[in-house]
């Protein structure tokens, strides 16, 4: 074996991958928030609608998906692969166990947050990124061009509750997944220094809840606002 | 009842303890019964007067590994009401007192439980994997004799402090016994970032983690993942930041070693 | 037999290197056709396994713990000497020497002490180039603190644990070893005999504590280095599988038994609590710089310590030695607090107790700076006592902690059987009638890393390189031996238990052979030692099998040993008709009850000749020559 094979298939090397590959889906996190943050623009939709046409159709932003995609594929497959491992080394489990006291849910619960996440991944990626560039939504025009109204889709659909629950389950478990997925990642990359350990841990828990509370605001927006209020 | 501490009264106790005659068989919950346990005893002096019990029924004792009874040499183990060690925090079996149960409590004893540790005989298991990975790299190739003299190499306090921290691991596997994952990074963290830290150590520091990691991955013990358990139940208090030194060590090594 | 302790000819200072210079050595290309059997792996073992391998030797090291790292050379706390006067306060090796000779109350071998002494400074060189994290200044060099029974500050230490860190550092050298093949690892493994071939140690017999599988190792020369005997007391700061047995083997195969009687009684320990309790902790010598030590002045106060007014204490060390006060020697203080508590004032419960009392300080000092000086030493004494050592005294009381005498060696170390070697406190020869503090490690280190791999050379240089089979009738015999003993203790199926036996044993050393011993009393406990001993053979239970991991099998095994030494104790301490260092004849004492020592008559060590089972032991004498020290009565008023 190579010592490159030899590196990554060792149990650090399949970590050092999650982590960083998880650390770039951070990133992708940052980007897809602020863009859909045009969704509370209030412009009926325009500014959503044109920059789901450059998403879809400049060709950066398209060999970035296929990285994204990549991404997404290693980090799900060397956790996998990790997970299975690790549960393998315990043969006989505990008959009586209390891992409650003396750490995290979430940092035990990786392997289920990251499930459910992946779940919720699926059901979001079929109604919006597969009807987006596979279906044939409706056009609208915005300043004399004609562009598909993504826009429309977004609100009907967090105007049903059972899909805004999805929604919000899936944010939730996202934020858990970030708490200790985000320090834990600079950890696994060994990047520790007791003057700046302390504020990459208080950012972590500032992005887990930001960034999912983010993307769970747009179902309550438009659900509360056209739903709940009218 | 010891010193001038009026409230100790004898308790009765319930034991549930994991019992296998040795490596091949299967093993089982036992229940037993304990009476007049005085709250001044240790864990294992609580153990020992079972021991005697079930010696006098003409039943086998149960085997448990032990030695100093002092919280050093890392012999015992036992994993007691869910927990590495038991309940109290920063302590080994043989420091934890029965004062800190109460009469009538149930308590459950099982030994630790992962692959590389197979269980020998009812609560001892085999930790010598834990030696083959220190046989790895856990050293300073220095042959006895010819070495400079001890001053010759001055060492910044703060460092040889945090060495010194790293040094305490009393190689129990209390770690790998919490850990939700069966890994002993911790333990393999604290013998590298030691020995990486110390100049005398900075030789050897890249083969060292390689071949340690190598090892450690062969025994078959689990990936970290960074959940906290093995830092927590630590008897000695080794920190998780061993644990990314030892991954800036693995990850500064593999890319920069001569080793191909 | 004369005992003839090899010491080289020459001045004291030169001793040493004239005789590593005469020495035979191996050719190191033949040093791989010679094999070296290292029982035990703690400082002495381990370094000289470690060293050993290096050199060229096939090692095969044995322990009874599940790692080599577990020997208790890891409990060790305070610290370790060493000459090297780098506090500029005026220590050198024949400062070091004195010390440890005046220390052991004159009854150690010059030249053997002055070797220690020397090489003590190479000890630290060593360790801190295998990683040894000891304590450092701010400059980055190394920190000395001062030690009881000396004037300088020459130990260097590591927190309260130097002992784990000295161990690690040599169990990383012996990993090494292991790694390159060069040495072998039996970790739960126990001796249970030597065999000797043509009137040399040529192998033992050991039992595998998990299978039960009785073996036979062949070898060259064979390495004692197996601690010492404390555990005869039953209850003692030994870890609770240190045992006698190797040593105590081949001392009936031959080998001599030198000092029994010297044994170490250190005056902090946390008190005795109740009849189950299995062990006993020291609590670091330290304490005693800033702690006062007392007891109620009248008989039968039970009051809280803290409602006893100051009026009614009796600070009885620094009432009766003005001048050093509660920091006299560890025989002194253990032995007065014995005196107290016979006088019916001790405390506690159980009244085996006398107070150690830090109110002073912390009303001096405040509570940070004592909890910076002994916090560790504090939670420790709250996690065993429950009581908190700030706002009440801590309770005290001497425990039994090691023992001086042991193996008979010469210069080589080498006991009285060719190619049988003993090193550490398995064996007798350096600390005389009492240990200083932080002598121990210093010693067990010295004796792996720097003597017996000269010396070894010197033996083996001179036999032929061929090796003895296992398939050898000597082999064959002493295994077949061990298996009838074996058997013969699993076919008992009495009724005592074997603790049972051990906890009576323990009483009697303890009340007869202990602090403070008269004639009367252990003529009285060697009748009683023998009548144990004989129901023990009759009466203990052992449930189980041979071929299992069975615990109550290794105990009795152990302890049926500790039976026969407890005697051969007893008769040394009738034999020694004087009181020196740890050992305290009642009839022997000054008017004002300190130790008084009979130069005249007994300045020799006493090695003693296994006859026989049941048969007296003969007394063989090695004459103490001091040449270079003025014996002197020690004095701490």
């Amino acid at each position: 074996m190579s010592w490159f094979s030899k590196t990554f298939s060792s149990s650090i090397g399949r970590k050092l991958l999650v982590a960083v590959t998880g650390l770039f889906l951070c990133s992708f996190l940052v980007v897809h928030l602020v863009g859909n943050l045009q969704l509370f623009k209030g412009d009926g939709g325009a500014s959503f609608n044109i920059y789901s046409h450059f998403m879809a159709t400049n060709p950066i932003i398209r060999t970035m998906e296929i990285v994204l995609a990549l991404g997404f594929i290693f980090h799900i497959y060397e956790a996998v692969v990790l997970t299975r491992r690790n549960k393998s080394v315990r043969p006989v489990a505990y008959a009586y166990n209390r891992p409650q006291d003396n750490s995290n849910w979430s940092s035990r619960n990786m392997g289920l947050l990251g499930t459910v996440i992946l779940v919720f991944l699926i059901i979001h990626l079929y109604n919006f990124f597969w009807r987006a560039r596979f279906g044939e939504p409706n056009m609208i025009p915005i300043e004399g061009t004609e562009y598909d109204d993504l826009y429309s889709v977004v609100v009907q659909s967090f105007h049903l509750w059972w899909y805004v629950l999805i929604y919000v389950l899936g944010q939730i478990a996202l934020g858990y997944h970030l708490y200790h997925g985000f320090s834990s990642a600079f950890h696994t990359l060994g990047l520790n220094h007791k003057k700046y350990t302390p504020a990459i841990q208080k950012f972590g828990a500032f992005f887990s809840i930001v960034v999912p509370a983010g993307f769970a605001a747009m179902p309550l927006y438009f659900f509360i606002k056209d739903v709940v209020l009218s | 009842m010891a010193g001038n501490n009026p409230n100790s009264k004898p308790m009765n106790l319930t034991l549930k303890i994991w019992r296998q005659k040795n490596f091949q068989s299967a093993g089982k919950m036992e229940t037993y019964q304990v009476k007049d346990i005085s709250p001044e005893m240790s864990f294992l002096e609580m153990m020992d007067v079972l021991n005697e019990d079930l010696l006098r029924q003409g039943i086998d004792p149960v085997a448990f590994d032990h030695d100093c009874r002092e919280g050093i040499c890392g012999m015992c183990s036992l994993y007691i009401n869910g927990r590495a060690h038991g309940p109290e925090r920063g302590t080994t079996t043989c420091q934890l007192h029965m004062r800190k149960f109460n009469d009538g409590d149930t308590i459950t004893i099982e030994p630790w439980r992962a692959g590389p540790f197979p269980v020998l005989k009812d609560l001892c298991v085999d930790r010598s994997a834990m030696d083959r990975i220190q046989q790895a790299g856990g050293y300073i190739s220095v042959n006895t004799g010819g070495v400079p003299d001890a001053n010759e190499i001055p060492i910044p306090k703060a460092i040889a402090d945090k060495a010194f921290d790293a040094a305490t691991c009393i190689q129990c596997g209390a770690c790998v016994a919490a850990c939700k994952n069966g890994s002993a990074m911790l333990f393999v963290s604290a013998k590298v970032s030691q020995l990486a830290m110390l100049p005398q150590g900075k030789v050897e520091r890249k083969t060292r983690v390689e071949n340690m990691v190598a090892q450690m991955d062969k025994e078959g013990f689990g990936a970290c993942t960074n959940i906290g358990s093995c830092a927590a139940e630590c008897p000695v208090g080794i920190s998780l930041e061993n644990i990314a030194m030892l991954n800036r060590e693995y990850i500064n090594a593999t890319f920069t070693s001569e080793n191909v | 037999m004369i005992l003839d302790s090899k010491i080289p000819d020459g001045p004291l200072a030169e001793k040493w290197d004239r005789h590593k210079f005469n020495v035979k050595l191996v050719n190191p290309a033949n040093k791989r056709k010679y094999d070296i059997i290292v029982v035990g792996t703690g400082l002495a073992g381990a370094s000289a396994a470690a060293t050993l391998a290096e050199l060229g030797y096939n090692v095969k090291a044995f322990c009874y713990q599940d790692s080599p790292r577990r020997a208790h050379s890891i409990a060790a706390q305070g610290g370790i000497n060493a000459a090297k006067n780098y506090q500029n306060d005026g220590d050198s090796v024949f400062r070091l020497f004195y010390d440890t000779i005046k220390g052991g109350d004159y009854r150690a071998r010059e030249a053997n002490v002055y070797r220690l002494a020397q090489v003590s400074v190479n000890i630290i060189d060593q360790c801190v180039a295998q990683g040894v994290p000891f304590a450092r200044e701010y400059g980055g060099l190394l920190a000395n603190r001062s030690f009881g029974g000396a004037q300088v500050s020459r130990t260097f230490y590591a927190r309260g644990q130097t002992g784990q860190q000295l161990l690690l550092g040599a169990y990383s050298a012996l990993n090494r070893q292991i790694a390159y093949g060069k040495v072998k690892m039996y970790p739960r493994t126990e001796m249970l005999d030597l065999v000797m071939v043509d009137g040399k140690a040529r192998g033992i017999i050991t039992r595998h504590l998990v299978t039960g599988k009785i073996e036979s190792h062949s070898a060259h020369a064979v390495i004692l280095a197996t601690g010492g005997y404390g555990n005869v007391f039953y209850l003692s700061t030994n870890a609770m599988g240190s045992n006698a047995t190797a040593a105590w083997r081949a001392h009936k195969k031959g080998a001599l038994f030198a000092n029994p009687c010297f044994t170490q009684i250190h005056p902090t320990c946390i008190p005795v609590s109740g009849g189950y309790q299995s062990k006993l902790t020291l609590m670091s010598e330290s304490l005693r710089n800033d702690g006062r030590v007392w007891v109620p002045k009248a008989v039968g106060d039970n009051r809280n310590p803290n409602d006893i007014p100051e009026d009614e204490r009796d600070y009885f060390l620094e009432r009766k030695y003005p001048s050093f006060g509660n920091l006299v020697p560890r025989d002194v203080a253990s032995r007065n607090a014995k005196l107290a508590c016979d006088e019916g004032r001790g405390v506690g419960t159980t009244k085996l107790a006398v107070y150690l009392d830090f109110a002073d300080v912390i009303k001096r000092d405040g509570v940070n700076t004592v909890s910076q000086k002994y916090g560790n030493l504090f939670e420790m004494y709250e996690k065993i006592t429950g009581e908190n050592p700030y706002t009440q005294p801590m309770r005290i009381y001497p425990a039994v902690h090691y023992t001086m005498g042991g193996l008979w060696v010469d210069y080589n170390l080498m006991t009285t059987i060719p190619g049988l070697y003993a090193t550490g406190e398995c064996n007798f020869s350096d600390h005389g009638a009492n240990r200083l503090g932080a002598s121990a490690l210093m010693q067990g280190l010295a004796d792996g890393y720097f003597v017996i791999p000269y010396t070894i050379g010197d033996y083996l240089a001179q036999m032929p390189a061929a090796r003895v089979e296992t398939t050898h009738p000597a082999f064959k015999e002493a295994e077949t031996a061990v298996r009838a003993d074996v058997d013969r203790l699993l076919n008992i199926n009495g009724s005592r238990t074997v603790d049972d036996f051990h906890k009576a044993l323990g009483h009697i050393m303890w009340d007869y052979c202990g602090m403070a011993r008269n004639a009367e009393g252990l003529q009285f406990a060697k009748q009683e030692i023998r009548k144990l001993r004989e129901e023990f053979w009759k009466d203990v239970k052992i449930v189980g099998v041979n071929e299992e991991l069975n615990v109550t099998l290794e105990k009795a095994a152990r302890v049926a040993d500790f039976l026969e030494l407890g005697e051969l104790m007893v008769d040394d301490a009738l034999n020694r008709n004087e009181s020196c260092g740890g050992h305290f004849r009642e009839e022997y004492q000054t008017p004002e009850n300190e130790a008084l020592r009979d130069d005249e008559n007994y300045t020799y060590v006493a090695a003693w000749e296994y006859t026989g089972a049941n048969q007296p032991a003969v007394l063989h004498k090695e004459e103490l020559k001091f040449e270079n020290v003025k014996l002197t009565q020690r004095s701490y008023k």
